[in-house]
């Protein structure tokens, strides 16, 4: 009961862990299914259709399931202590965003035992996802349910974006701003303007599924390069979405383990911004083939391989961090350095796509999903290992056994690269992307059995770690404050895991790694900016958990409203939408409620702060 | 965190009670990135309109479907109400529960107004036009546009409405002075949205 109604970001942040986590190993099966179909040439044990399902529910589940929202708990853990703050601006909106993350996750999963998962690939280029070629409502659990969750997302980033803007320490200017919280600002950003395109996007293409219209039918004079163009204007910010916080935790835990500050620190900071812009102009470069004609396709070309120069600014100030410091390789900074190389390949690969006549070769090859796995788990998937690692005593108040994770990342990283190599080599070879098999004798056999045994020691690497957190789990939760005892940031100034309020006192900022500089002046803690004194808390509620069901009702009855039943009942509620008429007056009545009922949250007492 | 209580604001109210309180701050800051984000929403909804405004499908065209005076009607009510819920806001600034709550009236009677000859306007062309969600790309893009700006309108006169329901409780505070001026901002907001519909979707597509 306490977690459903929980409005404190810390428990915010487990929250997104736990569901993050179990949506990630359903991709993760998934694809570990999808490896086993391709294992030898003309494999059976999977037919087209199921193998069809599976990528595009991989695919689909990994990005907007699996790492967005532990990318969402590592921020919500996080991002309130290292700039010094109490709680998120919106604490309500914070429960609200992951209920409705989650509710939408179920609502997409349900679509394996409610008769057909979305076939149509994690980008549902129409007219495959029309109803004409994807006849099942797994296009519809799709976009309904995507449509739920993101706007989980979409309320994350405003509520950061405002956190930070407002509710730094005394003495934080933006320029002293740690860099995980300068990429998360970055991030809730790009996810403000770009999530609201998805979600026209998914509307146009619901329109054109359950009511008949006709964005995207060319027969009726509707466009389907259309929904490419949409997809694909916030489809490539996403991509930015994911990396720019793995950059943000690299940046953390190099200089804490190199005991160096940051090396170009304030490039850093220009290079995210920089990133982030130009992720908006490259949309097209995934439209090459598309036929845009050899103007746009230059201009997009350019554009995109203009990315790779703030990138490379980061990777040598990265490197430039480490050189002459005191390496220290624990965990998380084996998965920071880790993260160097192999997200330099991904990038690298990145440039050769973005050559528009070489993508004519490249693309739907297995040279592209090289690409993006080289970026996507190599840079982003490594980047979350080294945070969870880095964070779990702050989080837990215990430390993950250094023997295990070290397991973790040998077996992790040594089973990535046999998986996704290879397949560089597969693609250039002609090995198709999204094909439920292959003929013998291409020379595809061996480097496809390689792949799979990768991904088994991926699978691995993972249990590895889960094992790794039950055993934790039954430890004493006794981590010291600043566990790695080379914590730069203000988030290693309180205990671990931090008491409800975060701060007895705000600290007060005097610099760049505020907690280093004071450590370096000889002082054992912050100096605190205000006398202790009563600390509001806002009180923990159901409604954001109401309000999320209630789209979640309302989600499914418009999927099924023009179906026929057989029953009458059912039909009768559905087909009259009685059934999303009812979902939406539970999310709009506890919408009432809240803004009814005035909740002037509770107090903590000086004298409480101090009995501890 | 927050000193100034409800309370103790009810007799001595600031003079701009939306931002004396942090959460005050807040919200209309959060509130000014929501509308960031609806600025998107609209442009992508804008742009798939105009991408397929010519694509009827043999069924009727702009020209010969819109009726501007009707249109120019609606926009005018809607304007009116941009304007009232100025003097709404100018109100509450000068601490007038009682003219703010009228002005606040005045502007949901009008959105009431705006949405019922829209909605007339709609069911004439199904009726007697023939010009539904499936007759052609064009009214696909058209009712979807429309229609979702529509919806915000409906939206904004319930959310408002429940406002005056609140400022009747409660009266004019610091908790409730920021739920006003940002119920304000994003009627602001869905005015700007028309102007461009009006010019973009009616006259673009009366001359050609
Ligand atoms: C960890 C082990 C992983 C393995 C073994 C793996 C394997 C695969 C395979 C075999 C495909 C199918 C390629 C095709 O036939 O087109 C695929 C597609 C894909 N994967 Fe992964 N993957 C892994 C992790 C991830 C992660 C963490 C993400 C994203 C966060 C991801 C994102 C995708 C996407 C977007 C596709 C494209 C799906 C589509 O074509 O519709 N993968 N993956
Ligand atoms: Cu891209």
């Amino acid at each position: 009961m306490d977690w459903i109604t929980t409005v404190d970001h810390k428990k915010i942040a487990i929250l997104y862990l736990w569901a993050g986590g179990f949506f990630f190993g359903i991709g993760g099966l998934e694809a570990i299914l999808i490896r086993i179909q391709l294992i030898k040439p003309m494999n059976t044990f999977l037919d087209a259709q199921t193998f069809n399902e599976l990528i595009t529910m991989h695919g689909t589940t990994m990005i907007f399931l699996g790492v967005m929202p532990v990318i969402f708990a590592l921020m919500n853990a996080v991002i309130p202590l290292q700039i010094g703050a109490r709680d998120v601006a919106f604490p309500f909106l914070n429960a609200l965003g992951f209920w409705t993350f989650l509710f939408g996750g179920l609502l997409l999963n349900l679509s394996w035992v409610m008769g057909g998962a979305p076939d149509a690939g994690w980008t549902s280029y129409t007219p495959l996802s029309s109803t004409t070629y994807s006849a099942t409502h797994g296009v519809d659990f799709y976009t309904i349910g995507l449509q739920i969750a993101g706007l989980g997302t979409l309320i994350g980033g405003i509520n950061f974006l405002a956190t930070i803007i407002t509710m730094r320490a005394p003495g934080m200017s933006y320029m002293r701003m740690p860099m995980f919280a300068w990429t998360t600002f970055i991030t809730s950003a790009i996810i403000l303007f770009a999530f609201p395109a998805i979600t026209v996007g998914l509307v146009l293409l619901t329109f054109d599924r359950i009511l008949e219209a006709n964005f995207f039918n060319p027969l009726t004079g509707g466009n389907p390069v259309l929904w490419q163009h949409i997809f694909w204007i916030f489809g490539h910010p996403e991509v930015y979405i994911l990396i720019l916080p793995a950059f943000g935790i690299i940046s953390e835990v190099i200089p804490t383990f190199s005991r160096k500050r940051l090396f170009g620190y304030s490039s850093m900071v220009f290079a995210t911004i920089l990133i982030a812009f130009l992720g908006f102009m490259v949309w097209a470069h995934h439209m090459f083939t598309t036929g845009l004609g050899p103007v746009a396709n230059a201009l997009f070309s350019v554009s995109t391989m203009l990315i790779a120069v703030p990138t490379g600014i980061k990777i040598f100030n990265w490197l430039f961090t480490m050189w002459g410091g005191q390496v220290r390789f624990t965990t998380p900074n084996l998965f920071a350095v880790g993260f160097i190389p192999t997200f330099t390949m991904g990038g690298v690969t990145g440039v050769m796509l973005a050559s528009a006549p070489a993508d004519f070769q490249f693309h739907d090859t297995y040279f592209v999903v090289a690409h993006f796995h080289y970026v996507i788990v190599g840079g982003l998937v490594l980047g979350l290992f080294s945070g969870l690692h880095y964070w779990w005593p702050k989080m837990f108040g215990r430390m993950l056994s250094e023997t295990l994770g070290k397991w973790t990342f040998w077996t992790f990283i040594i089973g990535f690269h046999l998986t996704f190599f290879v397949q560089h080599f597969l693609g250039l070879m002609g090995m198709q992307r999204r094909v439920f098999t292959y003929l013998p004798n291409q020379q595809f056999d061996t480097l496809n059995l390689v792949s799979t045994i990768g991904a088994g020691l991926m699978g691995v690497g993972m249990l590895i770690f889960l094992w790794n957190i039950f055993i934790t789990s039954r430890k004493p939760a006794d981590a010291a404050d600043d566990p790695w005892e080379d914590g730069r940031t203000l988030e290693w100034t309180i205990p671990s895991p931090p008491p409800e309020y975060n701060f007895k006192q705000t600290p007060l900022v005097r610099g760049i790694d505020a907690f280093w500089k004071e450590k370096l002046a000889g002082h054992k803690s912050m100096t605190p900016s205000e006398p202790v004194g009563s600390i509001h808390m806002p009180s923990a509620t159901i409604l954001p958990f109401l309000m999320s069901v209630g789209i979640f009702i309302a989600g499914l009855g418009f999927m099924f409203s023009r179906d026929t039943f057989g029953s009458d009942v059912l039909s009768f509620l559905f087909n009259n939408y009685i059934v999303t008429a009812l979902g939406l007056v539970i999310t709009f009545g506890s919408m009432l409620m809240r803004s009814l009922f005035d909740d002037h949250g509770w107090h903590i007492e000086p004298e409480e702060l101090e009995g501890r | 965190m927050t000193t100034v209580h409800a309370e103790a604001g009810k007799s001595t109210l600031p003079h701009e009670p939306e931002k004396a309180t942090l959460e005050g701050r807040n919200k209309v800051l959060a509130f000014w990135l929501f509308l960031g984000g609806e600025a998107v929403l609209f442009g992508t909804l804008f742009a798939t309109f105009l991408a397929l405004r010519n694509s009827t499908n043999d069924g009727p065209s702009a020209a010969e479907l819109f009726h501007l005076p009707l249109v120019a009607a609606a926009t005018f009510l809607l304007l009116a109400s941009s304007l009232t819920s100025v003097f709404a806001i100018q109100a509450m600034h000068r601490n007038k529960p009682a003219e703010l709550r009228n002005w606040l009236i005045i502007t949901v009677v009008l959105g009431a107004a705006f949405l019922a000859l829209e909605i007339y306007e709609f069911s004439v062309y199904v009726r007697h036009e023939e010009f539904g969600m499936t007759t052609s790309a064009f009214s696909s893009a058209f009712y979807t546009l429309v229609g979702f700006h529509g919806a915000h309108v409906a939206f904004g006169i319930l959310w408002i409405a429940i406002l005056i329901g609140q400022l009747a409780r409660k009266g004019l505070t610091v908790v409730t002075a920021p739920k006003i001026y940002v119920s304000a901002m994003y009627w602001h907001f869905i005015d700007v949205v028309w102007v461009f519909i009006f010019t973009v979707v009616y006259l673009l597509g009366k001359v050609g």
